[in-house]
């Protein structure tokens, strides 16, 4: 049953990632886009990631997909042509396969498992995904934490200046 | 379930995140293929996370997805800036320097 749910969701996450690339349609491409963040939510329920998966749905379909649909609606850049050169599709696909090539030789010699840590799979169960990520994250993580909250106050104010009409 | 599976779940969505950056022109697009790329890396936070028994891993993600909002927000801005100096999003079109 999880096999198959993985592999469910593992199907419509890469053709949905694929129809993303090829549509022209940049709305289009949106809309598969966010297929994709959901197979990869579902993905993270698998992972005993709950917590994440309800900050994907929320923040990535929620939150940064209407950003890009407002652009795409505000600057309509359908009515461009494309200028198509074959050549570079061939190059692309052909670059990207060759580094996907190496990682999967890699995963088939090397041995990816370290040394283990405290959370084992009945600690999650006994106290929750939630109350375990908070713990961590405003203890051990507690600066960062605070560091990346700056960086959303620069991103916003640099957001603003850039898009400002002077 | 291996954790073999997540890894190259992860690295399957990571090439065509590349090969979505590789062969468009248009730069909303090419901003969304990063945002894979992205969320692929975070599948396999979120994979050793659960395999190495540890946390850390998905207290990485919320700073990706940290990151990655913040790139959004200022990309877009300057996409939107690019487009009133250009009246267009391709990225060929894009050459002073090279001119």
């Amino acid at each position: 049953m999880e096999q198959l749910a993985f592999y469910v969701l593992a199907f419509i996450a890469i053709i949905s990632a694929l129809f993303m690339i090829t549509r022209i349609n940049p709305v289009h491409s949106a809309l598969w886009m966010l297929l994709t963040f959901f197979a990869v939510a579902g993905i993270f329920v698998q992972l005993n990631a709950e917590f994440i998966a309800a900050i994907q749905v929320l923040v990535y379909a929620g939150a940064i997909l209407v950003l890009y649909l407002f652009v795409v609606m505000l600057l309509n850049p359908k009515s461009r042509g494309f200028i198509k050169v074959p050549v570079r599709y061939v190059l692309g696909t052909l670059i990207a396969l060759v580094l996907v090539i190496q990682i999967f030789a890699t995963l088939r010699s090397a041995n990816v498992i370290g040394k283990q840590g405290s959370i084992t799979p009945e600690v999650m169960k006994e106290s929750g995904n939630v109350f375990l990520f908070g713990k961590e994250l405003f203890t051990t993580y507690l600066v960062p934490f605070e560091v990346s909250s700056i960086l959303l106050l620069v991103a916003m104010i640099g957001a603003i200046a850039l898009a400002k009409k002077d | 379930m291996l954790l073999q599976h997540y890894l190259i779940l992860s690295a399957v969505l990571f090439g065509i995140g590349i090969t979505g950056v590789l062969i468009r022109r248009n730069l909303i697009v090419m901003f969304m293929s990063m945002e894979l790329m992205l969320n692929a890396v975070n599948i396999n936070m979120a994979a050793f996370s659960k395999y190495l028994h540890a946390m850390s891993g998905q207290i990485f993600i919320v700073f990706i997805m940290c990151v990655a909002a913040a790139e959004a927000a200022v990309g877009l801005a300057l996409i939107i800036s690019l487009f009133r100096n250009k009246q267009t999003i391709n990225a060929d079109e894009f050459n002073l320097m090279s001119k």
